[in-house]
């Protein structure tokens, strides 16, 4: 069997970055040019750039897309008007979690689901088992081997996009998108992403991927732009209290355990999983994701063992040392009944239990003006 | 970095300054560029006896857990205490200030077992 890597259409860029790249679903994949830490930092105070072009985009059209989603998804893309964007799930029957991803609705009847790239293939499945037993007036189509996706991300994106392009940013809010050029290229840009900071993610057409992002990195100069791996990409969405599909999400695990039941609409009528989902929520979840601070010197990483009153309880799903806040942080899944913020817990760390705190999620909330 | 004429490193990329019976012993800047930006370091216990090629300690960076693996026998009598408020020491200066430990040494005869400057450069090549 191949397992060659899929490369992204920014492939030589990274290279000629000198870009430290890795496996990653199935591409390969810049985890960081020069430093994770220093990347953060950037996304943080100025802007980074990502290619995103793994991620996985699939186009559902016709004059019954919105039933169909209403179907295969656990929100309902029926509230979205044409521009808007809504994070979502789809789940199986018995209510796990297949992905997590970001419906867009392009036209009236055309929506975009952006999906992540390890589990490409299982929503696609998905959605064609649910095309074939329905009724459903619409097609859907894997889009994402031809659509290149470059994300500027952090507080000055706007800024250095608006050089770019004739758009009103100021008229795309959050989760919302437009299409427009980019650097004379067509995109749809969406006012979205996965780092907790203001940023936006450009879709075009893979073959002129690099017209964009090179625009993007030159007019970036002058806003402090650096390019950004996945390393700085994880730690950025786990200060912002993201979940990672993989860590704190799978499908042996609900919406409603990773704090994400509002994303779930029971009373929109039936949907895959809606029968589990209704129990779930009717009874309450047994465990629930939560954030740790450590007290003791020690970095928790995802599958450590925690512990409250010296019995194993859970496990950490993602951790990491903040770069923004300097503690050592962890989101943890444990017994629904053991949490509450200032509770403590233990992370086994090398065989030695090292000191923790519960607090509120997410650890980093960007400041607003 | 270049790698200093006067140490022996493993294959594991630790380097040894040898003084007398004692030795200081660190990771080489090779190795702390391949782990990235370094942000913790687990360092052993002074008196701590170490065992050539076996774990002594354990140095994390922002993705990734290494354990370390001392390139000689001996007794940890001293620790650079710094490490553990500043392990980026490691990354800004390997071969210097981001010393690991020192220790007596109980065996010299284990450092025909490790290599010199060029045979570490070809192996790191």
């Amino acid at each position: 069997m191949s397992t060659e890597l899929k490369r992204t259409p920014l492939h030589d860029v990274h290279v000629g970055l000198g870009a430290r790249l890795v496996p990653f679903a199935g591409y390969e994949m810049p985890v960081q040019y020069t430093s994770i830490i220093e990347e953060h930092r950037t996304v943080r105070s100025a802007v980074g750039l990502f290619d995103l072009s793994h991620m996985g985009e699939i186009e559902v059209r016709g004059e019954e897309a919105v039933s169909f989603l209403r179907h295969g998804l656990v929100s309902d893309p029926g509230a979205l008007e044409v521009g808007q964007a809504q994070y979502s799930m789809a789940c199986n029957a018995d209510g796990g979690i297949i992905d997590d991803l970001i419906v867009y609705r392009r036209t009236t009847d055309r929506y975009w689901v952006v999906c992540n790239a390890s589990n490409r293939e299982a929503v696609v499945s998905h959605l064609e088992a649910l095309l074939e037993r329905g009724d459903f007036g619409c097609s859907i189509e894997d889009i994402g081997d031809r659509t290149a996706l470059v994300a500027p991300q952090g507080p000055n994106a706007a800024a250095l996009l608006a050089e770019l392009t004739d758009l009103d940013l100021d008229a795309i809010g959050n989760y919302r998108s437009a299409d427009g050029d980019v650097a004379g290229v067509p995109c749809l840009v969406a006012r979205t992403g996965y780092t907790g900071e203001d940023g936006f993610e450009l879709f075009c057409d893979a073959r002129r991927a690099r017209e964009v992002w090179d625009a993007v990195a030159a007019a970036g100069e002058r806003h402090g732009l650096r390019p950004c791996g996945l390393g700085a990409r994880d730690t950025l969405r786990l200060e912002a209290g993201m979940p990672l599909y993989g860590n704190e999400l799978n499908r042996e695990t609900n919406p409603f355990e990773v704090n994400l039941g509002r994303v779930v609409k029971l009373d929109k009528g039936d949907f895959v999983g809606r029968a589990a989902l209704s129990a779930v929520q009717q009874s309450g979840p047994e465990r629930k994701l939560i954030g740790l601070r450590m007290v003791e010197n020690a970095i928790p990483r995802a599958g450590y063992v925690v512990r409250a009153d010296g019995a194993d309880v859970g496990h950490v799903t993602s951790g990491t040392l903040s770069p923004t806040l300097g503690d050592k942080i962890a989101m943890a899944l444990v017994p629904a009944g053991m949490a509450g913020i200032g509770n403590a817990f233990e992370v086994v760390v090398r065989d030695r239990p090292y000191r923790a705190e519960q607090v509120k999620l997410p650890f980093y909330r960007r400041p607003r003006d | 970095m270049a790698n200093p004429d006067d140490l022996r490193y493993s294959k594991e990329h630790e380097w040894v300054r040898v003084d007398g019976s004692q030795a200081t012993i660190g990771i080489t800047s090779f190795a702390a560029e391949e782990l990235g930006d370094i942000v913790f370091i687990e360092l052993p216990e002074v008196g701590a006896t170490l065992s050539q090629f076996a774990t002594f300690g354990v140095v994390e960076s922002v993705k990734a857990v290494s354990d370390l693996y001392s390139p000689v026998s001996g007794e940890v009598v001293e620790v650079n205490e710094a490490l553990r408020d500043t392990p980026e020491l490691l990354n800004a200066d390997a071969f210097g200030e981001g010393w690991i430990a020192r220790v007596e040494l109980s065996d010299t005869a284990e450092l025909d077992a490790l290599m010199d400057a060029a045979a570490y450069a070809d192996e790191t090549a």
